[in-house]
Parts: C-alpha cells; sequence; structure tokens
C-alpha cells in the first residue's frame, strides 16, 4: 500500500550478472591467463557495446566478483576478452574455469578513453607488465580505425620476454608501417629477444620529432613506473591534461555504492578509470 | 504544505490507526540507550528518545541482506520481499541523512534494493530537544522541509503541529482524520516560534565547521592526522553508527553440500584496514591515519563540491561511540590547530 508506483517500469538492476561463456583460455605468461568470453546468444554479442579502458566485473558462482579491464576492442564485436592474474581467491578460482564453463559478466562501467578527443592526434602508448591488458584495447581500436589517428606509439616494457603479455601478437606488430612499435625487457634470459633490453623510460630516445600539442599519451602499469614514464612524457612537453593513466581500486559494485573506490568526492569506478595526469597532481591520493 | 494539529493525548491512537500501511518501528529504550525496533503499539514508544544507537539507515540499507540468490543457472534478483514499514520518530538530522542517501542511491544509476525499501517505508519525523552532543545547527540540519511523509512538530504541552510532507503522508492523516484540526490559530503559531526560540537556546556543544574543505586542503600532509590516526582503532564503529555512512560490501555465501547460495552485501568501514587493498596486495591506505582521512574528508570536505554542504547532519554518534574519543568535533578542533583533551 505504501509502494504507490505498482505500474512503475521495472528498472535494469545494475548489480546482475549475466552468465556468459568462456570460449578460450589459455596462458599469457605463468601466472597471467588470457580469457575470451562471449554472450549466450549471438544477437546479444554482437549487440555488446563498450569503450576502450572500461571495465567489467566478473564473477564466478560462490566465490565472488572483482573488476577486470577489457583488453579486447569494441572495433571488433562479438567477443569479450580479459587478461587475469592469479592473485587471490576469486583469480584461483577463474583459473580452475575451462572452456564451456559459465561466467557472471556486468558492465561495461567506467569512462574509458575520450575517444572523440583523442581523434586526430598523435598517440603515444607506454605500459608496463599487466599494463598492457587496458591498453591493448586503446592500441587495438586507433589500429582499426587508423585513419582517425595521427603517428601512434606503442612502447611496452616488461621483466623478461616470458612476463610479456601477447608477446608474438606485438612482436609482429613492429612489422607494421603504420605503427611505431618499441618492446623492451628489463632483462634477456632466453638470449633471442630479437627487440630492446633496458628500461621502458629508455625506449623514449627513439621518439623522434613528436609534436607535443597534438599528442596524447597514455599509460598504465606499476606505480613505479608511473613516475618515470610521466618525466619523460613531461620532458616530450606533453600537456598534463593530454597524458592519461587508467587506474586502479578496490570495486564491489562500479556503479558510485559501495564507496572503495572513492578518492575525495571522485569514484574511480564511474568518474575514472581513466584520468589525466592533471586529475591525479590534482588529488594526492589517486595514484599512491 | 498542509498543517494539522494532533492532541498530545490522541498521538498513540492515530499512530496505532496506521497500522494497515505496515510494521511499526520506532525508538525504544535499550539499556541506558534507544534502538529503532519493531512495536506492537504505538504505546511502547519511547518519546523521549533522543538519538538512536544506530541510525534508521538499516531499514534502507540492512546491515547484511541478499542481493542475489544463485546456483549453476546464474543470478536472481531478491527484490520484493521487504516489508512495508511506518517508521516513528526520526528527528530533522536523521531525515538528512536518508536525504543524502537518497542521492548516492537514488539518483545515478539507481540501486533497486534500497529504492524498494525507501517507497515502502512511511517516515513520521518528530522534533527533538537538542542534548550535549548534538551540533545539527551547525550543519544546517537542524529543520527539515522534505524527505518525511509527516512531521510531528512538539508545541507547548498540549499539542502537535502535524506537517504534512507527501500524499502518503496525507493518506495516514486520513486513516484517523478525526482526530487532526485544521484551526491554527495566531496564540498556536506564537506558541510555535516561541518553542523555536527555546529549543535553539539548547545546543550546548560549540563546534567550529566554517571553511572545513579549505581546512581540510590545506592539512593533508599535517602531523595533526598522524596524532588522530595513532590513537584510532580501526574498528569501524563510527561507520556504523553514522546516518550517511553507506559503504557495503559484497561476499557470496555457499552452501557446503551443492553449488547455490546468496549473494550478500553487509555494512563497511573506510577506516579498516583491507578497505583499499587490491589484487598484488597494494594497500592504498595502508596507515590508520589515511583511512581516517578518507572518513573525514568525505565527511566535512567532499560533498560540499558537489552539493555545497557537508555529508555530516550533526547527530552526534560518533561523540557518543567512537571509543577513543575521535569525532567530528575533536577532529574539527585538531585541524584548526586548537587544543583538544581527548577523553
Amino acid at each position: 500500500m505504501i509502494d504507490g508506483g505498482g505500474d512503475r517500469q521495472k528498472t535494469v538492476n545494475p548489480f546482475q550478472p549475466e552468465m556468459m561463456r568462456i570460449v578460450r583460455r589459455y596462458n599469457l605468461t605463468h601466472d597471467v591467463r588470457f580469457f575470451q568470453v562471449r554472450p549466450l546468444e549471438a544477437s546479444r554479442a554482437l549487440a555488446l557495446s563498450y569503450k576502450p579502458g572500461q571495465f567489467m566485473m566478473l564473477s564466478n558462482l560462490g566465490v565472488g566478483e572483482a573488476p577486470f579491464s577489457i583488453s579486447s576492442t569494441p572495433s571488433r564485436p562479438g567477443l569479450l576478452e580479459f587478461c587475469i592474474r592469479e592473485s587471490g581467491q576469486l583469480t584461483s578460482s577463474l583459473f580452475r574455469m575451462k572452456e564451456n564453463d559459465a561466467i557472471g559478466v556486468r558492465g561495461p562501467y567506467g569512462n574509458g578513453f575520450p575517444i572523440d578527443r583523442l581523434k586526430g592526434k598523435n598517440l603515444i602508448i607506454t605500459v608496463g607488465g599487466l599494463g598492457a591488458a587496458p591498453l591493448r584495447s586503446l592500441l587495438q581500436y586507433a589500429l582499426d580505425n587508423r585513419d582517425d589517428f595521427g603517428e601512434i606509439y606503442f612502447l611496452y616494457g616488461a621483466k623478461t620476454p616470458s612476463e610479456m603479455l601477447f608477446r608474438k601478437e606485438f612482436l609482429d606488430m613492429r612489422e607494421r608501417q603504420d605503427l611505431h612499435c618499441l618492446l623492451t625487457v628489463d632483462k634477456d634470459d632466453t638470449d633471442k629477444w630479437p627487440a630492446n633490453v633496458g628500461l621502458v623510460t629508455a625506449l623514449f630516445k627513439q621518439l623522434k620529432g613528436i609534436d607535443p600539442k597534438n599528442t596524447f599519451a597514455a599509460t598504465c602499469g606499476p606505480p613505479v613506473m608511473y613516475r618515470f614514464v610521466l618525466q619523460e612524457l613531461l620532458k616530450l612537453k606533453i600537456p598534463k591534461h593530454q597524458i592519461l593513466m587508467t587506474l586502479e581500486r578496490r570495486m564491489k559494485c562500479g556503479v558510485g555504492k559501495c564507496g572503495h573506490c572513492v578518492v575525495k568526492h571522485i569514484y574511480t569506478c564511474i568518474d575514472g578509470p581513466v584520468f589525466s595526469y592533471w586529475d591525479v597532481l590534482n588529488m594526492k591520493e589517486l595514484i599512491y | 504544505m498542509r498543517i494539522l494539529k494532533l492532541k498530545k493525548r490522541d498521538l498513540t491512537k492515530f499512530i496505532d490507526s496506521t497500522s494497515g500501511f505496515g510494521e511499526l518501528w520506532g525508538a525504544r529504550k535499550k539499556g541506558e540507550r534507544s534502538a529503532f525496533s519493531r512495536l506492537e503499539s504505538a504505546k511502547d514508544i519511547d518519546l523521549e528518545a533522543r538519538r538512536t544507537i544506530l541510525p534508521p539507515k538499516k531499514f534502507m540499507l540492512p546491515q547484511s541482506a541478499s542481493m542475489f540468490k544463485y546456483d549453476h543457472n546464474g543470478y536472481v534478483e531478491q527484490l520484493g520481499k521487504a516489508p512495508n514499514r511506518v517508521l516513528f520518530g526520526l528527528h530533522a538530522c536523521d531525515i538528512h541523512g536518508i536525504l543524502i542517501l537518497d542521492r548516492l542511491f537514488m539518483e545515478r544509476y539507481p540501486d533497486p534494493y534500497y529504492s524498494e525499501r525507501r517507497r515502502k517505508t512511511a517516515i513520521i519525523g518528530t522534533s527533538c530537544i537538542p542534548d550535549e552532543f548534538c551540533f545539527c545547527r551547525e550543519t544546517h540540519t537542524d529543520t527539515i522541509e522534505e524527505g518525511y511523509d509527516l512531521f510531528l512538530s512538539e508545541v507547548g504541552s498540549d499539542f502537535y503541529l502535524t506537517w504534512v510532507g507527501s500524499s502518503l503522508g496525507d493518506d495516514l492523516v486520513r486513516t484517523a482524520e478525526d482526530l487532526f484540526d485544521e484551526g491554527i490559530t495566531v496564540e498556536d503559531i506564537q506558541k510555535f516560534v516561541d518553542w523555536k526560540k527555546w529549543r535553539e537556546r539548547k545546543f550546548k556543544l560549540d563546534i567550529d565547521l566554517d571553511g572545513m574543505p579549505d581546512i581540510f586542503e590545506l592539512t593533508l600532509g599535517n602531523k595533526a592526522w598522524d596524532k588522530i590516526g595513532d590513537r584510532c582503532l580501526a574498528c569501524g564503529s563510527c561507520s556504523m553508527v553514522c546516518p550517511t555512512c553507506n559503504c557495503y560490501n559484497v561476499i557470496d555465501t555457499v552452501a557446503l553440500t551443492k553449488l547455490e547460495g546468496d549473494r550478500r552485501r553487509s555494512w563497511d568501514a573506510c577506516t579498516l584496514c583491507e578497505y583499499s587493498l587490491v589484487a598484488g596486495g597494494h594497500n592504498f591506505r595502508a596507515s590508520r591515519a589515511d583511512r581516517l582521512k578518507l572518513w573525514y574528508t568525505h565527511k566535512l570536505q567532499a560533498f560540499y563540491g558537489e552539493f555545497g554542504k557537508p555529508s555530516c547532519v550533526g547527530c552526534g554518534r560518533c561523540l557518543v561511540t567512537c571509543p577513543v574519543d575521535i569525532n567530528v568535533y575533536t577532529v574539527a578542533k585538531t585541524l584548526r590547530g586548537e587544543e583538544v583533551f581527548f577523553k
């Protein structure tokens, strides 16, 4: 009787996971596994839309739920891809899942990269380690819409060749004429590594004739990497608001309710996870 | 707004007449304090109650509640089961607290669980007399214009002014319309004004929240925070009793023998250690000082930017609850550089 809105339209439950199917999974490194996931119905699979830089909440029945960045690009519809590192209860349980197992998915969430503002600009994408997971989405998106962007630089540093995600995919990319693909490892323990050895910051020496006003940078990696990469980007005189970073936080909802990802009045889940370097400077707690 | 007179001696009769709307809940004595409890009749209500131990947020956002039941077919939402309730005796500060939660839960990305419970709750507010822990005047939450269905202002010794705040409130009045009187006289108005002035003088706590957002910005790296952090026990009590703390955790419970269970959400607190812990073991707020900073920034700074006021409603619960005397009063004073004598 109190609820006067009997005929009120039923709203979508933002917390409702949709059951999807694991299509394919294989190891990218010793502790990072690649998952391809697809809705049960083909029409639904093709209707999925998201932006590079967004994330989804993945659930395993009876274990729990956590946020994961999307590694695939919306320009290749039908499949969602995730790179997941085994690091806790939920991720360990995901590692036990096999092809055709059901996985709960909801999203996409977050602001994603501001694609409209990036159009027509040069891109410098710098990643370290697992940071390749969200930025592979932007890289592939830019390559699939190649005419929309200026020069594209992709700089990726991993500890060793075996720690590099999508090693073959990225090594092959070095042959592309429309991309500057610079890969490096801190240490080559194989003696067969065909690219650079050294820190990712050393790759910046190979960047020539950058026009900073017309360049956006996107970066993701471990906190220790940020400081040094940011210095290099500032040396190139790229404006702080054109340096974009995608950040990580604990999250339980994805829609600005549970409070875990809050920094001041900013919710990493809905106002981020992509922030500019200026945002980060302005909000001291955002990265450290 | 429709305003009616209700004789004090008719209060119980009126409240009991609304029983068709749902379960009656109101403040009842619990030891030396009081708690919102299920009541058989309005005669069990503690009309003298100041602040309840827990704020009324527990009706919209229960301490622990199921969001989904799951089995191998997927997740089934648990909606439609919340009871209808008539909530009696909310003070202005607590209704302000609910209005703040309404913004968080019902505006951007509406939360269906909160919304359902909110829609099914009739709120009857009552006026109150501040004690030595109340500072709602400083947070501008000592009066209330919206968010309730009915609000009863005590005027003198013989009647309440009944403010009808919603169509549902009007329906509640109609369950016992003959108890209400529309004839408000000039003397009644004068009595009400006098009562308000009298109440104003009852505030005892001297607390100054002016300029808090700037003070927070300027003291972010201040040693004062370490001092408060060292005292904090990280027990989370402040979050449990705060009317505007809404953080929650989500966990899946699982049956022992088969793949089925509940996805439940339950209250969480940003002062607890693992609150900002992420995969790989990095904790964005490993120190108690950092976590307290988040709590108090959220109450006294962050909300100003978006809504022009604090998200603290001045109810005083942190003052009576924190075992080591960390509360809005002592923190604001510390950040102002004033000497603070912790209990």
